[in-house]
């Protein structure tokens, strides 16, 4: 990313920043970032918070606060946010159009700021007909373009989305979108990151990538559209934890690719216990396989996160290690991106 | 048109229990031709009505007409006197056509024979689709036809969104992505340009967010307003 982005100093927090979050220092420094996502619990239990926060600690450069990811309810990413600051990690609010209308999104932010939240995940949110409250009605009063059109110019116009100026401090948020690299329609793909850049994302975070050519071919016209010298592109990666879940994603989940090489890799780490039904099995049996298993999906993710550090305008990577919050540190360490950088 | 469905025989008699006298009304335009509440199905519901009625040991008196048009005044004056007569109207009209007899006939109670589903069309014999969310302000124009606040599940201004998938849409195989099919039209015609512009927050002022909506044609009316 080049400085003039950040050089008009009517746009930055007056330190040359942004907003000067961690994860912003780390990007502009030039380091290759790590953002990890850490799930709420579906209860009011601040411990379960607490306990993955520990798993993350000194790991990542941002932590990924989901919003009622898949549309189950959970506890709020903002209330989960100022537990992880309490912990002293830096959060990254996830934010989708889903469940809130143009005022609550701002509302919420304005308080997000005030407890200390300074990055913002911009989404649309997963539909609701995938959750465990179907009957629900929908809000979509904007769309995640427009989030991000919306809280940049709450930054550096500090107008709210209906014009009028803020009076007192306004809500500054080192803004991020995702992106779906593989979704269809394939061939538009990079034109809607660029449209995402233009509404004003500094950040970017993929959907999880376990083909990298596919990834290094859609990262080739993104850099011939120049979207890496515009904003940050984290690649999406995470550790498969059987091979049913890559076999599951593979075939269920919308703009994941999992090639057939990474599902075989997986299934020869359990073959020793190979060919026996589940109630041949022992409980150490399930164990032991389980442990084998997940010893190839951290190993895996190693592997692609050092492919994927290798594709020009990959800023950094943001590992979405679902419900296995553990598996963040021995990745990172791997990976060869432990410790992380200090910037002060 | 406005497409709608029958609700179940056992809910149409819960709803006309109280009843000794039943007047089914159907209606002549869209639910006729989406056969859900002409002619036709008003016979058939009634006569379903009588026979159901009577092997529960609780018969009742069901007859049916059919007006050119629930939701005009002048239609529901032709019946008058058949409402008048009967204890409760099956309306086999849309919501407007349930609402029409209500308001015209103030001592009449009405209830809904039809389930009200969208505005759509049919896309074959026997398949209606939803293609209109009446939201006031029509996009239309920037998307090449094809609406993405009625098709989209998101209401999307700015797909497709990453759940796209071989022309689908994620929440259902049989649903195809509106903005696959936007992209696919502005495709063929040259003008995926206009994709590349970032559409504003849309204002739902003039759909159903902003109130009840109304219409005033001065030019049309025929009593001018007092002062």
């Amino acid at each position: 990313m080049s400085d003039e982005t950040v050089s008009n100093e009517q746009k930055t927090a007056g330190n040359g920043y942004l907003v000067g979050s961690t994860l912003e220092k780390v990007l502009r420094a030039g380091h290759f970032a790590v953002t990890a996502e850490l799930g709420p619990p579906q209860n009011a239990d601040s411990a379960v918070i607490r306990k993955k926060a520990g798993l993350l600690k000194g790991y990542c450069d941002g932590v990924n606060l989901t919003d009622n990811q898949t549309a189950i309810v959970r506890m709020s990413s903002i209330g989960a946010g100022a537990i992880v600051v309490q912990e002293g990690l830096e959060p990254v609010i996830q934010m989708t159009c889903r469940d809130r209308n143009r005022l609550a999104i701002q509302s919420d932010l304005l308080g997000a700021y005030a407890l200390g939240m300074r990055n913002l995940l911009c989404l649309s949110g997963d539909h609701q007909t995938f959750g465990n409250h179907p009957t629900a009605k929908n809000v979509f009063d904007m769309d995640s373009l427009q989030l991000v059109q919306m809280v940049t110019e709450m930054r550096d116009e500090a107008v709210f989305q209906c014009g009028d100026k803020f009076k007192g401090p306004e809500a500054r948020f080192f803004v991020g979108a995702a992106a779906a690299p593989f979704a269809d329609p394939v061939d538009f793909r990079p034109y809607r990151l660029a449209k995402k850049v233009k509404a004003g994302a500094n950040f970017i975070q993929t959907q999880l990538v376990y083909d990298v050519p596919a990834f290094a071919r859609y990262m080739e016209k993104v850099r011939e559209l120049g979207l890496h010298e515009q904003t940050y592109i984290l690649a999406g990666v995470g550790p498969l934890k059987s091979p049913g879940m890559a076999r599951y994603m593979k075939n269920n989940v919308p703009g994941i690719l999992v090639p057939d090489e990474l599902i075989a890799r997986m299934s020869a780490a359990g073959k020793p216990w190979a060919g026996k039904k589940k109630d041949e099995l022992t409980r150490e049996d399930r164990i032991a396989r389980s442990k084998a298993w997940k010893a190839k999906g951290i190993q895996i993710c190693i592997e692609l996160i050092q492919q994927l550090r290798q594709i020009e305008g990959v800023s950094g990577v943001h590992i979405m290690a679902i419900e296995w919050e553990a598996a963040v540190k021995p990745i990172v360490e791997g990976a060869g991106l432990s410790p992380r950088p200090e910037v002060g | 048109m406005i497409v709608a469905e029958q609700k179940p025989l056992q809910e149409i008699k819960r709803l006309i229990n109280e009843a000794e006298n039943v007047l089914v009304v159907g209606c002549g335009t869209c639910v006729t031709v989406c056969f859900a509440g002409g002619a036709r199905e008003a016979a058939i519901i009634a006569s379903s009505l009588r026979m159901s009625t009577k092997l529960d040991g609780n018969g009742k008196n069901v007859s049916d007409v059919t007006v050119q048009r629930q939701c005009e005044w002048e239609y529901l004056d032709q019946i008058a006197d058949q409402v008048a007569a009967a204890d409760i109207v099956l309306s086999l009209g849309c919501g407007i056509g349930v609402q029409a007899i209500a308001e015209h006939f103030p001592a009449t109670w009405v209830v809904p024979g039809l389930n009200t589903s969208f505005l759509g069309l049919p896309t074959e014999q026997g398949v209606w689709a939803e293609r209109c969310a009446a939201c006031g302000d029509c996009i239309l124009g920037i998307t090449g036809g094809i609406c993405p606040i009625a098709r989209c599940s998101k209401s999307l201004l700015n797909g497709p969104c990453g759940g796209s998938e071989a022309g689908h849409c994620e929440i259902d195989p049989d649903v195809d992505c509106a903005w696959q099919l936007i992209y696919n039209r502005l495709s063929s015609m040259g003008k995926l340009d206009v994709l590349l512009e970032i559409q504003p927050p849309k204002n739902w002022r003039t759909s159903r967010d902003g109130g009840p909506r109304k219409i005033v044609r001065q030019d049309l009316r025929l009593v001018a307003e007092e002062d």
